[in-house]
């Protein structure tokens, strides 16, 4: 693609009015622990942990085209090895946190290799296959997972023990990442994903290795899944095969799609909204999963695009 | 209205409604009443056992008119969902937001653990009448841990295995669930049948929530053993119960259970195939002491049903905790404070019919019933005590320190003495 001459200004490849959301954004998120109370704090936390996972999910959902049901595995195998080399190994948070990451983009690199020639329906059931498998094995291999009693730890370093403090770190994180994706999917080789998405043959015969670019895509989407899941199992300081469990794939693709598949931060709006709507209606009722499933059906018939689609949609119309 | 405006107006008041109900709201520390937490899986796999914990809570608190030591008693209920993540949330919630002054409850052992992990930070005292992992009394306790009116999970099948040799066992053969409370309470009996000269000839290991028991069944037939211990809840129990009788290896080879095994919550819907089973516990309903038959009488008159285990921990750890507020005059702030005298005091209540003291590791030290599931002349069936060890401690008659020098009890150590 050729520059067009009368390119406008860019800021790390984003335009001066993205820089400015970019960053208004980044403050409104700092200042909340000014004003919320600590368990808020936590959920805040939470929804931002949760946000980086739909966005790894959307990555290869939204531009690649394939949905996965993978996702909470490899998120929760990075939470595996982050509390088990903490707590059983006695390495230092940080290392461990490397070591999660890595395992995960492992497993994820795994996936992709039996799951890339794949798509739709056999992508989904694959990728639901495996992470049944590592689920399997978390829940068997007692000696080393501790089984159904998952394991436990102090894995956050003393400076990030305050909700405030790890808030902070979470969020510093969680931008960096974000930032990384989104560069990730609007670089060169994120557009041949979404060709692959719009016509897999067509990108064939323009010479391109199609599952080369979909492995690497899933390897990398997984790599930030591993980021989402370290942080969870510092948040926790616990690990349990629900970690691993299908549930945690389901909810992370149900908050991509909330917040709309292809709008990358929608990840974020979407685990917001669940984490948010679970908290405040599971103080009324505990039929909440029921409300959060009408919920959906709503967010399908009202909001097919997810939140920020129908936001975006919105806005342009107004434009007019 | 055209479509376009209806699926715009109906959005825009969508979102206005979940933005107005959302969580915002700031609770503040108020001295008026005791605000208790209540986690107990009301969904999930264990919920029928969850809505039985929230009985027994209620029972209690009812029967106290909801005022503890002259404060009012605001009881703040959370769904577990059977679920360790959300266990672990919803204690957060009370803890945090809802400046509840003490937790109590969940079920599951995993569910448990997180949430004790989580209090180990906070040192909100935590009371577990349900939770039975050995070692959260044991190796890894916790101070503000605390076990009151619950049990260990090996803590009476130590006594078991001695019973099962007195009786003149030799050989046994176990079958239980392959996680971690099943490899306890297996493990306790292992252990002590074991180095009374008994031998365990087998142990299956089965997956949570097996709906056919015969490939474990015909096994069993086969190894000619005095008896058969099996350590199974909730539905596996009334499957492998039933499966067992219809196998026609009932009366051929006694059956021993874990107490969960049959427990009023399995055998409230089972008839004559669970008649006969013997099972080790602190609480029988069918016990003829009179503070028993007491409590077994109103909460059956309350609730139609003969009170399980469930309700029975919960009533009592309730309990626990306000004989132990009467005494120390209800200061509930006083957190060090109300775990000390918590750990001192002595549950005189109990419908156990008899005061219950903890040991140095917060786990109350009981007599153990060997009871036995009989008919009841309704035709319903209970478990009458048929002899019993008195005061038995969770570490048996072993030294605790040396006790706790071995491992925990899990598929690979049963504790089982190498001939």
């Amino acid at each position: 693609m050729t520059q067009a001459t009368s390119q406008p200004m860019k800021i790390a490849g984003m335009t001066p009015r993205a820089v400015v959301v970019a960053l208004v954004v980044l403050a409104v998120a700092a200042a909340l622990p000014l004003v919320l109370t600590n368990y808020q704090v936590g959920l805040a936390t939470e929804m931002l942990i949760f946000g980086v996972l739909a966005m790894s999910i959307d990555i290869l959902a939204g531009f690649a085209g394939r949905t996965s049901l993978g996702h909470g595995a490899i998120f929760g195998v990075s939470g595996y090895v982050v509390v088990y080399a903490t707590a059983q190994a006695g390495l230092p948070p940080l290392p461990a946190f490397a070591l999660g990451v890595i395992a995960a983009t492992l497993v994820a690199a795994i996936f992709a290799l039996l799951a890339v020639r794949t798509s739709g329906v056999y992508f989904l059931l694959l990728t639901l296959a495996l992470g049944m498998i590592v689920w399997g094995i978390c829940l068997r291999w007692t000696q080393v997972t501790g089984g159904e009693n998952g394991m436990r730890g102090d894995v956050r370093p003393p400076w990030l023990v305050t909700h405030q403090a790890f808030y902070w770190a979470v969020l510093a994180g969680a931008a960096v990442v974000s930032y990384a994706m989104w560069r990730f999917v609007r670089s060169p080789f994120g557009l041949t994903l979404l060709g692959i998405r719009d016509s897999e043959s067509r990108m064939r015969s323009l010479g391109y290795n199609v599952p080369l670019h979909l492995f690497i895509g899933f390897t990398v989407s997984g790599f930030f899944a591993g980021i989402a899941g370290a942080l969870y199992a510092m948040f926790n300081n616990f690990v349990s095969p629900s970690t691993v469990a299908l549930a945690q794939s389901v909810e992370g693709v149900l908050m991509m799609i909330a917040g709309g598949v292809g709008s990358l931060f929608g990840g974020f709006v979407g685990a917001a909204a669940i984490i948010a709507l679970e908290n405040a209606v599971s103080a009324y009722t505990e039929r909440w999963q029921m409300v959060l499933g009408v919920t959906f059906i709503l967010i399908m018939i009202f909001a097919p695009e997810g939140i920020i689609g129908t936001l975006r949609a919105v806005l342009t119309r107004k434009q007019r | 209205m055209d479509r376009r405006q209806f699926l715009k107006t109906s959005t825009a008041a969508f979102s206005a409604a979940g933005a107005a109900s959302a969580p915002w709201r700031r609770a503040f520390a108020q001295a008026g009443p005791i605000k208790i937490g209540l986690l107990a899986p009301l969904t999930g796999v264990v919920a029928s056992g969850g809505k039985e914990m929230v009985e027994g809570v209620q029972f209690y608190l009812d029967s106290v008119k909801n005022e503890i030591a002259g404060r009012k008693v605001e009881l703040v209920i959370e769904d577990d969902a059977s679920n360790p993540d959300t266990a672990l949330q919803k204690a957060r919630r009370l803890v945090e937001q809802g400046n509840c002054h003490m937790l109590i409850g969940d079920l599951l052992a995993n569910t448990g653990l997180a949430v004790a992990n989580y209090v180990k930070g906070t040192g909100t005292p935590y009371f577990i009448p349900i939770i039975a992992a050995d070692d959260l009394t044991q190796r890894q306790r916790i101070r503000n841990v605390i076990r009151v009116a619950g049990y260990s999970a090996s803590a009476f099948t130590h006594p078991f295995g001695d019973w099962a040799l007195k009786q003149g066992y030799r050989k046994i053969a176990t079958i239980s669930q392959d996680y971690t409370f099943g490899h306890e309470q297996c493990g306790g009996l292992a252990q002590v049948f074991t180095e009374g000269g008994g031998q365990i000839v087998q142990q299956f290991w089965h997956p949570l929530n097996t709906a056919d028991f015969s490939p474990y069944l015909g096994q069993l037939a086969d190894l000619k053993v005095d008896a058969i211990f099996a350590m199974e809840t909730g539905a596996d129990a009334t499957r492998l119960i039933q499966q067992y009788a219809s196998f026609g290896l009932k009366g051929k080879i006694p059956l021993l259970a874990a107490m969960n095994g049959t427990d009023q919550s399995v055998i409230r819907t089972l008839g004559e195939e669970c008649d006969g089973i013997i099972a080790a516990a602190h609480f029988a309903e069918g016990s003829d002491n009179p503070v028993t038959q007491k409590f077994t009488r109103e909460y059956e008159a309350k609730y139609g049903k003969i009170p399980s285990l469930y309700g029975f921990s919960m009533y009592s750890g309730i309990m626990w905790v306000a004989e132990a507020l009467e005494k120390m005059g209800g200061k509930v702030e006083d957190r060090e404070l109300l775990i000390d005298t918590v750990l001192k005091t002595e549950l005189t209540g109990s419908p156990l019919g008899k005061t219950v003291r903890l040991d140095g590791y917060g786990n109350p030290i009981y007599d153990v019933q060997i009871r036995k599931v009989v008919k009841r002349a309704d035709g319903k069936y209970w478990n009458v005590p048929v002899t019993s060890y008195p005061n038995v401690s969770q570490f048996w008659t072993y030294d605790p320190e040396t006790y706790m020098k071995q491992p925990p009890y899990s598929r690979a150590f049963q504790g089982i003495k190498k001939t």
